[in-house]
C-alpha cells in the first residue's frame, strides 16, 4: 500500500457570511482551485470570532488559522470588523510575543466579489503553512487522533 | 499612618458616615496581612492593621461590599485607586456606597524577598531607605529598594485617582516609570527564546486560579473558565497547552482594562512574572492605538471596545513597528 508522505497541513478559516463565505462560494462557482487543506468555519460576522476560537482551533489541531471578514467599511454590521481588527491585532502580537509562529495566524479581508482573491490567499496561506510544518507549539496532545 | 487610619475609621463609624470599613489585618504572620471588613470601632482597634507588608488590593471586594446596606470606607493606595476607577467605568461598584480614603504610598515589601534574608520577621518598619527587621533571633536593616514587590520598583503611578478624602500628601504620576523594559527585552528575543522563557516560565503554573481571583479586572460573575467546557481544566494541567491557554486568554480579557496594579504577579504562588503578559498588551495598546492608563479617569472607553476608522491593520505585528 502506497503511503502519503507529504505533510498536510490543517487550516481552518473563519469566514463572515456576508463577505467571504460568500467570497469563497464564487471561488467555487468560478471553478478557482485552492487547496481542500482549508476547513471554512461560517461565522455570522468577524467580530464572532473570540480569540478562544483560535486558539481552540489550534488547541484541536489546526496548523494555521486564518480569519476573513468584509473590507473595514464593509460590514453587514457597520462596524464589527472594526472591532474584530483590534482585536486579532492583540491576540497575534501576543501569540509572537509567547513565540508561537506568527505566521500561522493571519487575517484578510475578503469581499463577496473577490472569489480570486479568496482562492489566492487560501493557496499563499497554505503554501506558508507547509513550508512551517506541523504546529508544535500550541497543541493539546490529548487532542490528537490516532 | 495606622494610627492615624484608624482614628478617622472610628469618627466615620461613630457619626454614621459609614457602617464598615474595608481595610487589612494581620494574618497568621505579620508579613501576609489579609483584606478585611470592620463593623466596630472596638473590631478596628483588636485587629486593623496597616504596615508596608499590606500590597493587597482592595478594590476587589467592594463590588460585594457596595451591595450591602450602607457605606463602606476603603483606603486605597494609589495602584489600588485606578482599580476602583476601572471598576467605576464598568458599573461594578455603586460609587454612593463606597466612601473611599486616599493613603499615599512609597512601595510595599514583597514577603518573599525580607523573608530570604530574614527568618522569623516580628515586623518590619521602613525607614527612609532602609528597612527595620524586627525577626526572632535579632533585628536585620535591609536596603529597602532591594524588598520591594516588582510592581513597586516600576511604580507608574503615586497619585490616588479617585478618594473622598486623602491622609496625607496625595503623589504625582511617574511617566518615566522603566515597567516595559523588561517587555522590550523580551521583544528583542528570537521567537525560539521567548517560546523557551514562556515555558519555563508558565509551566510551573498549577492552576491554582489565585491571579484570576486576585484581579480586579477580572470580576465576571461566570468565568469562562469555570466552564466545564472551556477546553482548560480546573487542575493543575496535563499539558503545555493548558497553561498557555489560560494565561493568553486571561490576559486578554483584561487586555484595555488592566491598570497594572501587580497583584497576579504578587499572588502567584509560583511566581510567574504574569505582569510581562498585562504589560504586553498595554504596551501594544499605547503603541497601536494611542497612550491610555485604564482607571486613570473614570468613564473612559477602554480601546478594545472601541476603534477608529484608520486603525492599523493586523498585519502590522509582522512588520514589527508602529503604524
Amino acid at each position: 500500500m502506497q503511503v502519503n508522505q507529504e505533510f498536510r497541513p490543517k487550516i481552518v478559516a473563519f469566514c463572515c457570511n456576508w463577505c467571504s463565505y460568500a467570497g469563497a462560494d464564487l471561488a467555487g462557482t468560478n471553478r478557482s482551485n485552492y487547496p481542500a487543506d482549508v476547513k471554512i468555519i461560517r461565522v455570522p460576522c468577524s467580530c464572532r470570532v473570540n480569540p478562544l476560537f483560535i486558539l481552540r482551533a489550534f488547541q484541536r489541531g489546526a496548523d494555521g488559522v486564518i480569519m476573513c471578514g468584509c473590507h473595514p467599511g464593509d460590514c453587514h454590521y457597520t462596524t464589527g470588523n472594526y472591532y474584530a481588527r483590534r482585536r486579532m491585532t492583540m491576540l497575534f502580537s501576543m501569540l509572537d510575543y509567547l513565540g508561537i509562529e506568527k505566521e500561522r495566524t493571519r487575517v484578510e479581508w475578503v469581499s463577496a466579489a473577490e472569489g480570486a482573491k479568496f482562492a489566492a490567499t487560501m493557496n499563499e496561506f497554505t503554501a506558508t503553512i507547509k513550508g512551517l510544518g506541523e504546529n508544535k507549539r500550541l497543541e493539546d496532545l490529548r487532542c490528537k487522533t490516532q | 499612618m495606622q494610627d492615624t487610619m484608624m482614628k478617622r475609621a472610628s469618627e466615620l463609624l461613630a457619626d454614621g458616615t459609614v457602617v464598615r470599613v474595608l481595610g487589612w489585618k494581620n494574618g497568621e504572620f505579620v508579613y501576609d496581612p489579609t483584606p478585611a471588613v470592620f463593623d466596630s470601632a472596638e473590631a478596628l482597634a483588636q485587629d486593623f492593621v496597616y504596615h508596608d507588608f499590606c500590597g493587597s488590593n482592595l478594590s476587589k471586594y467592594l463590588i460585594e461590599l457596595s451591595r450591602l446596606e450602607g457605606k463602606t470606607l476603603v483606603f486605597l493606595k494609589p495602584c489600588d485607586s485606578y482599580s476602583l476607577n476601572q471598576l467605576l467605568t464598568e458599573h461594578r461598584i455603586d460609587r454612593e456606597k463606597v466612601y473611599i480614603i486616599g493613603i499615599p504610598c512609597d512601595g510595599k515589601l514583597d514577603p518573599d524577598t525580607v523573608r530570604s534574608s530574614a527568618e522569623g520577621i516580628l515586623s518590619a518598619v521602613t525607614e527612609g531607605d532602609s528597612v527595620q527587621v524586627e525577626t526572632m533571633y535579632g533585628n536585620v536593616t535591609l536596603n529597602k529598594a532591594d524588598c520591594l514587590l516588582e510592581r513597586c520598583t516600576v511604580c507608574k503611578s503615586h497619585k490616588v485617582v479617585v478618594f473622598d478624602e486623602m491622609l496625607g500628601e496625595n503623589g504625582t504620576v511617574n511617566p518615566d516609570s522603566n515597567r516595559f523594559d523588561m517587555v522590550e527585552k523580551l521583544e528583542a528575543m528570537t521567537p525560539e527564546e521567548r517560546y523557551e522563557f514562556w515555558r519555563g516560565e508558565l509551566s510551573r503554573c498549577i492552576r491554582c486560579n489565585a491571579c484570576r481571583n486576585v484581579c480586579p479586572a477580572c470580576s465576571c460573575e461566570q468565568c469562562v473558565f469555570d466552564s466545564p467546557t472551556s477546553g482548560v481544566s480546573q487542575k493543575a494541567a496535563a499539558d503545555s497547552f493548558e497553561e498557555n491557554m489560560f494565561h493568553i486568554i486571561r490576559a486578554f480579557h483584561v487586555a484595555g482594562r488592566c491598570t497594572d496594579c501587580g497583584e497576579c504577579s504578587r499572588v502567584c504562588p509560583q511566581h510567574i512574572p504574569l505582569h510581562l503578559l498585562n504589560r504586553k498588551f498595554i504596551k501594544d495598546i499605547n503603541t497601536y492605538y494611542g497612550e491610555y492608563q485604564a482607571g486613570a479617569e473614570a468613564g473612559s472607553r477602554a480601546p478594545l471596545v472601541n476603534f477608529t476608522m484608520d486603525d492599523c491593520e493586523p498585519n502590522v505585528i509582522y512588520k514589527g513597528g508602529s503604524k
